[in-house]
């Protein structure tokens, strides 16, 4: 039990539930069923972008643009969409979206992959390409007047679950099953911890890291749409400092910017657990310069108590060497 | 000035130094020569403070030493230059001469006074670039010279070089050895380390051989020679045990290589090796080995290559082609390349033959513990990670890799480096009993009596070249010691 704590996802999981118990008692309004379903809401972007950054994370690689491109993606379909009633643009809007996400992705894998730069400066430099792209491509101006389907479908509520979180739920879920079930799933993980012994495998270990970027991509493209159908709006301005939240999400979730650490439960309860500290405080009444503090606050203490845990783990590793420890890829 | 008697050095499961005696007087150049693994680097490491000894004792100028670190070692006057170059190379060559110690006034950097420091130490050694130049700009010969100013840069009254002219011209040994000479002179005590018998004649004064980390004989070097001292590296004892090697009738040619051309190796190197054969690769360390091997498999670009696979030619660009014809590399360096440590050992031992899309956990399960099995893994199960396996059992792990990839092609670099006694053993009869089944195998080892223990014929590289080929009924330590070293003697001038 005490291993599970100390090895696991669980570790998230209790300081959610505690930070959780506390807003109930801090903040009256905190636990009503309204505001539980502002909550989804409100982590819905960042979890459909969290999930991306951690097949990202995963490989040793970090993407910095998908706030910018998720801009571009914005503007590109939304111009497409506005003013038009009819499904087959909607579709093709939702297509494009994604598609522009996915090449955006694809080109921070490609580059970072063929010349050997570290994915940080290609992202950064993508980040700025991306948003001065969007604002040329809508003269800076903001799109309205999109499709009411999407609208319909920002508001929309299912099984009193938000529409748009059971999209992020299920993008999560099929996160979780890719890393931890299929062949992709294990090279991930494994060039993430060991790219060269992974190429002297017999894998080509780019096309690997490379499809890590494109996935982030796609995120982005649906991260986008969702982004529409809940403001109805496009704007070449939107979606500045998500990277870092995405990337807090996966960082808190346990994941080594090294590479080869991490899951998509920990990512999961990594951006509730942000999502909740943002609401409980806002509730509470407590300033926006006083949150930024305290979240900044929390993703220390998560770095450090998860450094602290890696230490205890090799230790129990090396000390009971009769107890294997929970591999990293088996369903937590 | 530095007397070493006794001593002794352990590493989990090899002993490095088994009683080791040296005497080093003041300004004489002292050559210290031994096979791959005799001890020499542990030697040094020890004189440099690098490794603390387990038994024996040391005096330096008359009185024990025994140094903390490598800071006793320089304060006591002892310098190494080492085989890796340990500059820095965005500064430039004064600040790396002083970097130590630079000059200072009230703290800041007396920019003045480096640049006339450093220029005087260049001088001295006569080479001549201006302080002020990047080391990044340097030739690698002129960055070992400015290793050996630092080294000097210090009241040096011991400088200990590790292999300095291995990246030189004969030129540039030339002018090093003035240079050594003349320090010499000054009444510096040089300890020399070299693969290059014919420099150790023409410059020490006196030569100590080790073998299997003992200390055989010190000897004056009027009157020594080439095949004296290759004589005394190989002596007669082979502690080691081996499996019995089964006769064996090596099939059709599984792999033939022609004209491989490796960067930054002489080669060509033109080989094949049989269903069922044993051929191993002698050779120094640096001799290209390894290089060629990974050349083959795909991991390193060649220059040039022709392979053929059972008669027909292949092109391999990449390990996946390797892997896809069937072709094995277990890598010298397990930890960096041949292993995801944090991975449990199932994931491990199917990695080289993951295809498909879902992973199928219960058959990896089963086919881990049956390979653990058949090669006597000790192990707590297959979900353990194998960071946290002895060496020994990582290397079973990275052979049940491949052994589950089903290749027919193995090749081996340094199987048993760093294992012990036991588990070598297994691994010997492993690859033995592979070869039974009709795989060929390359087994490159620095390790000659492993060697000619499991194979049925050598090739033996020396300086990026074949310098000869031995069957197994004429395997001779000494006759391939010889061959090994022979590149080493004529003074080459291509690099």
């Amino acid at each position: 039990m005490i291993k599970r704590l100390v090895l696991g996802e669980a570790g998230i999981g209790v300081a959610l539930v505690l930070l959780a118990g506390f807003f109930v008692i801090a903040a009256p309004s905190f636990a009503t069923e309204q505001n539980l379903r502002n909550i989804m809401t409100q982590i819905t972007l960042n979890t459909v972008l969290a999930v991306g950054m951690t097949f990202v994370i995963l490989v040793g690689g970090i993407d910095l643009s998908v706030g910018s491109a998720m801009a571009l993606c914005a503007v590109v379909s939304g111009t497409m969409m506005a003013g038009s009633g009819s499904d087959l643009t909607l579709v093709g809007g939702i297509l494009v979206s994604v598609l522009v996400g996915g090449v955006v992705g694809w080109v921070n894998g490609f580059v970072s992959e063929q010349w050997r730069v570290p994915s940080f400066i290609v992202t950064l430099a993508m980040l700025n390409i991306a948003r001065g792209g969007a604002e040329r491509y809508t003269d800076a101006a903001t799109i309205y007047n999109l499709p009411a389907a999407l609208n319909d479908f920002g508001t929309l509520t299912l099984v009193g679950i938000p529409a748009v979180f059971w999209v992020a739920l299920l993008l999560a879920g099929a996160g979780w099953f890719v890393l931890s079930r299929t062949v992709f799933g294990r090279l991930i993980y494994a060039t993430g911890n060991n790219e060269e012994a992974v190429r002297l495998s017999g894998h080509k270990t780019s096309r690997i890291k490379i499809a890590a970027f494109m996935i982030a991509g796609l995120t982005v493209g649906i991260a986008a749409i969702l982004y529409m159908a809940r403001l109805n709006i496009a704007s070449p301005i939107l979606g500045q400092g998500y990277e870092l939240n995405a990337i807090a999400a996966v960082v808190i979730g346990g994941a080594s910017l090294m590479g080869g650490r991490g899951s998509m439960v920990g990512t999961f309860l990594g951006a509730c657990l942000l999502g909740v500290l943002t609401n409980g405080l806002l509730l509470m009444g407590v300033s926006d310069f006083e949150r930024q503090i305290i979240t900044g606050l929390v993703i220390l203490v998560a770095v450090v108590l998860d450094a602290y845990r890696l230490r205890l783990a090799r230790k129990l590793a090396v000390a009971q060497p009769a107890q294997a420890l929970t591999p990293a890829m088996t369903p937590s | 000035m530095m007397t070493v008697s006794g001593l002794v050095k352990r590493f989990p499961g090899v002993v490095a130094l088994d009683g080791v005696d040296l005497d080093i007087r003041a300004g004489e150049i002292h050559a210290l020569v031994g096979e791959n693994g005799a001890g020499k680097s542990t030697l040094v490491k020890a004189l440099a403070g690098i490794h603390a000894p387990d038994g024996g004792t040391m005096t330096f100028d008359g009185a024990p030493y025994t140094p903390a670190g490598a800071a006793d070692a320089l304060a006591a006057g002892i310098s190494v230059v080492h085989q890796e170059l340990a500059l820095l190379p965005y500064l430039t060559v004064a600040e790396n001469l002083f970097l130590r110690a630079l000059p200072r006034t009230a703290g800041v950097v007396d920019r003045k006074r480096l640049r006339a420091d450093a220029a005087r130490l260049l001088a001295e050694i006569g080479l001549e670039v201006s302080p002020d130049t990047l080391v990044e700009r340097l030739g690698i010969a002129q960055m070992q010279l400015v290793e050996i100013a630092k080294a000097i840069s210090t009241d040096c009254k011991l400088l200990i070089m590790d292999e300095p002219t291995a990246t030189l011209t004969s030129r540039e040994s030339g002018r090093l050895f003035g240079i050594l000479r003349a320090l010499r002179e000054r009444g510096v005590a040089i300890v020399y380390i070299s693969h290059h018998l014919q420099e150790v004649l023409e410059l020490a004064d006196r030569v100590t051989v080790l073998r299997n980390g003992r200390s055989i004989e010190t000897r004056e070097m009027a009157g020594v020679t080439a095949p004296d001292l290759v004589r005394s590296m190989v002596g007669r004892d082979l502690a080691q045990e081996f499996p019995a090697k089964p006769p064996t009738a090596p099939g059709e040619v599984a792999l033939k290589v022609r004209d491989l051309k490796v960067a930054g190796f002489e080669g060509p190197l033109s080989f094949s090796v049989r269903r069922g054969e044993v051929v191993g690769l002698a050779g120094l360390v640096g001799s290209g080995r390894t290089e060629a091997m990974r050349a083959i498999f795909g991991a390193d670009p060649a220059l040039s290559e022709n392979i053929e696979l059972y008669g027909k030619k292949v092109h391999i660009r990449h390990p996946q082609d390797a892997v896809r014809h069937g072709i094995s590399l277990l890598t010298e360096d397990r930890k960096s390349q041949g292993l995801v440590l944090d991975l449990p050992i199932s994931a491990n031992v199917t990695l080289a033959k993951l295809r498909g899309f879902l992973v199928r956990f219960g058959r990896e399960r089963s086919l881990a513990e049956d390979l653990g099995r058949r090669l006597h893994l000790r192990s707590a199960g297959v979900d353990q990670h194998v960071r946290t396996l002895s060496g020994g059992n990582q290397q079973k792990v990275v052979l049940a890799k491949w052994l589950n990839a089903g290749s027919d092609i193995l090749i081996v670099d340094e199987p048993t480096r760093g294992i012990d006694v036991g588990a070598k053993y297994e691994i010997h009869e492993l690859l033995l009993g592979l070869a039974a089944e009709g795989k060929a195998l390359l087994v490159v080892s620095s390790d000659l009596p492993e060697l000619m223990g499991i194979c049925d014929r050598l090739l033996v590289f020396s300086r990026g070249k074949i310098a000869g080929e031995v069957a197994r009924a004429d395997f001779d330590a000494e006759h391939i010691l010889t061959l090994a070293y022979s590149g080493y003697l004529k003074n080459g001038e291509t690099q």
